[in-house]
């Protein structure tokens, strides 16, 4: 199915969409060197407000046709020039586009010449057709480390017990800031010192700086962010635990917990500790309106797809699977998951469940996706083979209705299929996040309460 | 004689078709004077910018909501990111214009990588089209192109018309690299030569039919016209492809902002001899006035537009007065498009507020009919008075806060997302009317004057958002003057 040449309903970005990695450090401001409208197809894609200094805020030159046909280094110059003066940050990152990258302005030298007086510019190709936003997330990540960090890091040698964090791509994951402070979170809770590096919760560039002072680094995500850990290792010499996908609900939480543990060798009895604790309450809740989640069960409709990143797709499909008693339908990985990383996402996918086989789908093409969507939903007069043998139960409308998660696209098709559908993925047009975490403990039940209150809205 | 041409495949720019600006402080009498050939008016190219938008988002709104097309965006994956904007538009306009079954847009994109800007592109496009035809089934295909195919020269318009042989429907090209204007309202140009010359036939006869040029607002002509004896149709956005074919056979074609439809009016007028109106459109009462009685002309009904002009002011001038006398001592200021600005003013005028300053995001010293009567910015001083701290800001936010932090305005008008955020920042409500005809005419002026008031007085989220929220300007910048970063001319 993946056609790389045709993209139908867009859910992710070019690698300019790096400006949005950079936005969500703490007063550290993008410098776009490209056409006028890129930074914007970025934006409204990803983002719902300009917060300190996104969207329309963002400085940039412009570029024009007399910079695409002459350079545009000069006009660069004077931007970084002035946006030092009129932009009150502490981070400024040249980020470039199609037309710089094009015609090979010299954005190295501009760069290098604030940095030399002194100033903390540093710079990243972004060309929209050098890669997508999620590999430019680990490139602008590294940028900064080795061009900003490494001469600024505190020299006070490893810090016992601190640790990096990697997740998923801020605003590519419309509810990165809650799942970072729901990771920050259950890692202090077994007692690590966490720089989460992202979002309010981090201090900013300080914490930056102490980056190579980590005792190790923890990358949570499928292949997301492995270049930027294996750049620390070559760096600083700091070893990274890896979690292939987010862990959402108990089971995973608790799993990944006990592994960052092992690995970091924490006192066992304080890991344990803290699962304790966390599970009594976790369980509690769900204990608590047992009743309704058993006797209402049976409303649910049995499937689901998902239409999103490998490392949510794969920690939805564990928990929906085994913590929810869900089953999969056909999943759609849309990251335009590097060839050499395929067979290793497709492993995680097999280790989810003992009992069955989950169908997976690479491809970047959503149109794609919702025609192979439409195409088993109309033609399954099953719900699940195993269940049903021959029995044709395509009269029972509500039997064979499936969960549609995904993004905004997915909103007309649910409809039409008269699927449920759920916002996971960008575009979110019809859902708002501002600290709502799908990860963690806290993460699990909060998609308990969406699967069922989507369910719930049904009803008159 | 226009200055639409469509001999070319590509639009002429705004900058060199109209002379548009999109940098000047000064004040508006000073503009006009300028735009009528006074003195000279100069572009200012700014030292410091933000980033702006680019005439792609502008050719793909109007393309994108025509009902039965698809479009392929021939680019890198980025720059198609707006495209649910667009479709969440096109949904909710359907179903508010009673269109029975809503669908999704179509919307295609060629994902041009590192490699293709070496070898060539053009079979990652032709593989595309033939994708989006087979599974959109649509009447008509729009190619957009991007900076990235511009650079590196993909002939687009030979593979179109390649396509269009081979598919047996219009395969049209409309190009809208980013880099190719400063104002991107040359993107709604660059769709409208698109519609012009591909999709518009000749008229057969004439139609008592009057188009109108719009985006998605709500449905505010259909009993004017009725009463003259006239339908309307609502073009572009919702329109079918059957319909654009004949918009040529309007009588006549009203327009709701002359920013946005300039091109296509004049066009209709000069190629098909669909009359223009041109008086600026009808936003406040003496503008409204003005505006009917040019239908009435040009429609040969001049009776019943004076009976309903009196009826008009019969109906608001008496509840106008409470609103004035509520909003005495109040001021202003507006940051919008073009036209769309001086309409903005004009209101805010006409219910009373003062105008302590405007910020318009660029300047046409003349439309593509050529004619000065249509000048909504000259409307306004001349019926309002003169008007200070008037800037063309091209969206430049730091120029709009500057501003704002020096005039401390009771509140702002806005009609483009994104500027209300940094008027809450420093403590400014604003009234964002993303719907021009909501406003439009003699209730306009009402309805405007209820959502300023309310916007006035509902201040608590205001203030406790400013209380809270951070500017990322410098203390530096706030001290210098807003026109700082903006040099002579070019």
């Amino acid at each position: 199915m993946s056609q790389n040449s045709v993209i139908e309903q867009p859910r992710f970005s070019c690698a300019l969409g790096a400006q949005q990695t950079v936005l969500a450090i703490k007063r550290a401001v993008p410098i776009i060197h490209s056409g006028p409208g890129c930074s914007r197809h970025v934006y409204r894609l990803l983002q719902r407000g300009q917060g300190y200094v996104g969207g329309n805020s963002i400085p940039g030159t412009n570029a024009n046709e007399s910079d695409v046909v002459f350079g545009g280094e000069k006009k660069l110059d004077k931007i970084v020039e002035n946006t030092l003066k009129v932009i009150d940050g502490d981070l400024f990152v040249i980020l470039t586009g199609c037309t710089a990258d094009i015609v090979g302005d010299d954005v190295e030298s501009v760069a290098a010449k604030y940095a030399a007086l002194g100033r903390n510019v540093i710079y990243l190709e972004t060309g929209g057709f050098k890669s997508n936003n999620f590999i430019s997330h680990s490139k602008v990540i590294n940028a900064i480390i080795n061009q900003y960090v490494d001469k600024n890091r505190k020299k006070d040698g490893i810090v016992k017990g601190l640790v990096n964090v990697f997740a998923a791509v801020p605003y590519q994951d419309i509810f990165w800031n809650g799942n970072l402070i729901e990771i920050k979170r259950i890692l202090e809770g077994i007692g690590l010192k966490v720089n989460i590096l992202f979002g309010p919760k981090s201090a900013g560039i300080e914490e930056w700086k102490t980056i190579p002072n980590a005792e190790f680094n923890i990358l949570i995500n499928s292949w997301v962010g492995l270049e930027v850990v294996e750049n620390l290792k070559k760096k600083y010499n700091t070893p990274y635990f890896h979690f292939p996908y987010l862990p959402i609900g108990a089971i995973e939480t608790s799993k990944f917990l006990r592994e960052v543990g092992e690995f970091a060798h924490i006192d066992k009895e304080k890991v344990e500790d803290f699962i304790k604790k966390e599970e009594e309450s976790y369980y509690e809740y769900f204990d608590d309106a047992a009743e309704f989640i058993l006797e209402f069960r049976y409303g649910l409709p049995g499937r689901f797809y998902s239409l999103v990143d490998s490392a949510y797709s794969i920690g939805l499909n564990r928990f929906l699977i085994n913590e929810l008693g869900l089953l999969p339908a056909t999943q759609f990985v849309i990251e335009d998951t590097p060839e050499k990383y395929k067979d290793k996402v497709l492993e995680e996918y097999k280790k989810v469940s003992d009992k069955r086989e989950i169908k997976v789908e690479f491809t970047i093409d959503g149109g794609a996706a919702q025609e192979a969507i439409r195409f088993e939903q109309q033609n399954s007069k099953k719900r699940y083979e195993v269940y049903t043998f021959d029995t044709d139960t395509s009269e029972d409308k509500h039997y064979n209705r499936a969960y549609i998660l995904g993004s905004a696209w997915e909103k007309g098709l649910a409809k039409e299929l008269n699927c449920d559908f759920i916002t996971i993925a960008p575009p979110s047009t019809y859902r708002l996040a501002l600290a709502t975490a799908y990860v963690g403990y806290r993460g699990g039940l909060r998609i308990a309460e969406d699967i069922y209150n989507t369910e719930l809205e049904r009803y008159e | 004689m226009s200055k639409v041409n469509i001999t070319y495949p590509e639009v002429e720019v705004r900058e060199k078709r109209l002379g548009s600006i999109t940098g000047y402080q000064g004040t508006a009498s000073d503009l006009v004077c300028k735009s009528h050939g006074c003195k000279r008016l100069k572009d200012c190219k700014r030292s410091f910018s933000q980033c702006m938008g680019c005439n792609s988002s502008t050719a793909f709104c109007q393309l994108s909501m025509i009902r039965d097309i698809a479009v392929v965006n021939h680019a890198p994956a980025g720059c198609i990111g707006e495209a649910y904007d667009y479709n969440f538009t096109y949904r909710v306009g359907q179903k508010q214009r009673g269109i029975k079954e809503v669908v999704q847009g179509r919307y295609f994109n060629t994902n041009i990588k590192e490699k293709d800007t070496v070898f060539g592109a053009s079979a990652k496009l032709q593989k595309t089209v033939r994708e989006a035809y087979r599974r959109a089934n649509p009447k008509v295909i729009f190619v957009t192109s991007s900076c990235a195919s511009g650079i590196i020269g993909e002939d687009i318009e030979q593979i179109v018309q390649d396509l269009s042989k081979e598919l047996g429907i219009p395969v049209i090209y409309c190009s809208c690299e980013g880099f190719r204007s400063k104002i991107w309202t040359t993107g709604f140009d660059a769709a409208y030569h698109a519609i012009l010359r591909s999709i518009v036939k000749k008229p057969r006869k004439r139609e008592k039919r009057i188009n109108i040029i719009n985006f998605w607002g709500s449905h505010i002509f259909d009993d004017l016209f009725k009463r003259l004896g006239y339908e309307v149709q609502y073009i572009v956005p919702f329109s079918s492809v059957e319909e654009l074919e004949y918009i040529s056979e309007a009588t006549a074609t009203i327009q709701i902002c002359g920013t946005l439809s300039t091109y296509l009016a004049a066009g209709l007028e000069d190629l098909y001899g669909v009359k223009e109106i041109k008086s600026p459109p009808p936003f406040g009462i003496k503008a409204t006035d003005l505006w009917l009685r040019e239908i009435g002309k040009v429609l040969n009904c001049e009776e019943e537009v004076e009976k309903i002009i009196k009826e008009g002011h019969e109906k608001v001038v008496p509840k106008l007065e409470k609103y004035r006398s509520i909003f005495k001592g109040k001021t202003g200021y507006v940051t919008a498009g073009s036209a769309y600005g001086h309409a903005l003013t004009g209101l805010l005028e006409e219910v009373g507020l003062k105008i302590l300053g405007v910020g318009i995001f660029h300047h046409d010293p003349i439309y593509d009919n050529g004619d000065e009567n249509s000048d909504a910015l000259a409307g306004v001083v001349k019926n309002y008075g003169d008007i200070g701290n008037f800037s063309v800001c091209s969206k430049q936010i730091y120029e709009l806060i500057n501003n704002l932090n020096r005039l401390k305005p009771d509140i702002i008008i806005a009609r483009h997302m994104g500027m209300t955020t940094s008027a809450a920042k420093l403590g400014v409500p604003s009234l964002l009317l993303t719907d021009e005809q909501f406003i439009m005419g003699y209730d306009g002026v009402l309805k405007f004057a209820s959502r300023v008031y309310e916007s006035l007085d509902n201040r608590e989220f205001i203030d406790n958002f400013a209380k809270h929220s951070k500017l990322p300007y410098t203390k530096w910048w706030l001290d210098q003057v807003p026109n700082y970063f903006l040099g002579g001319e070019k």
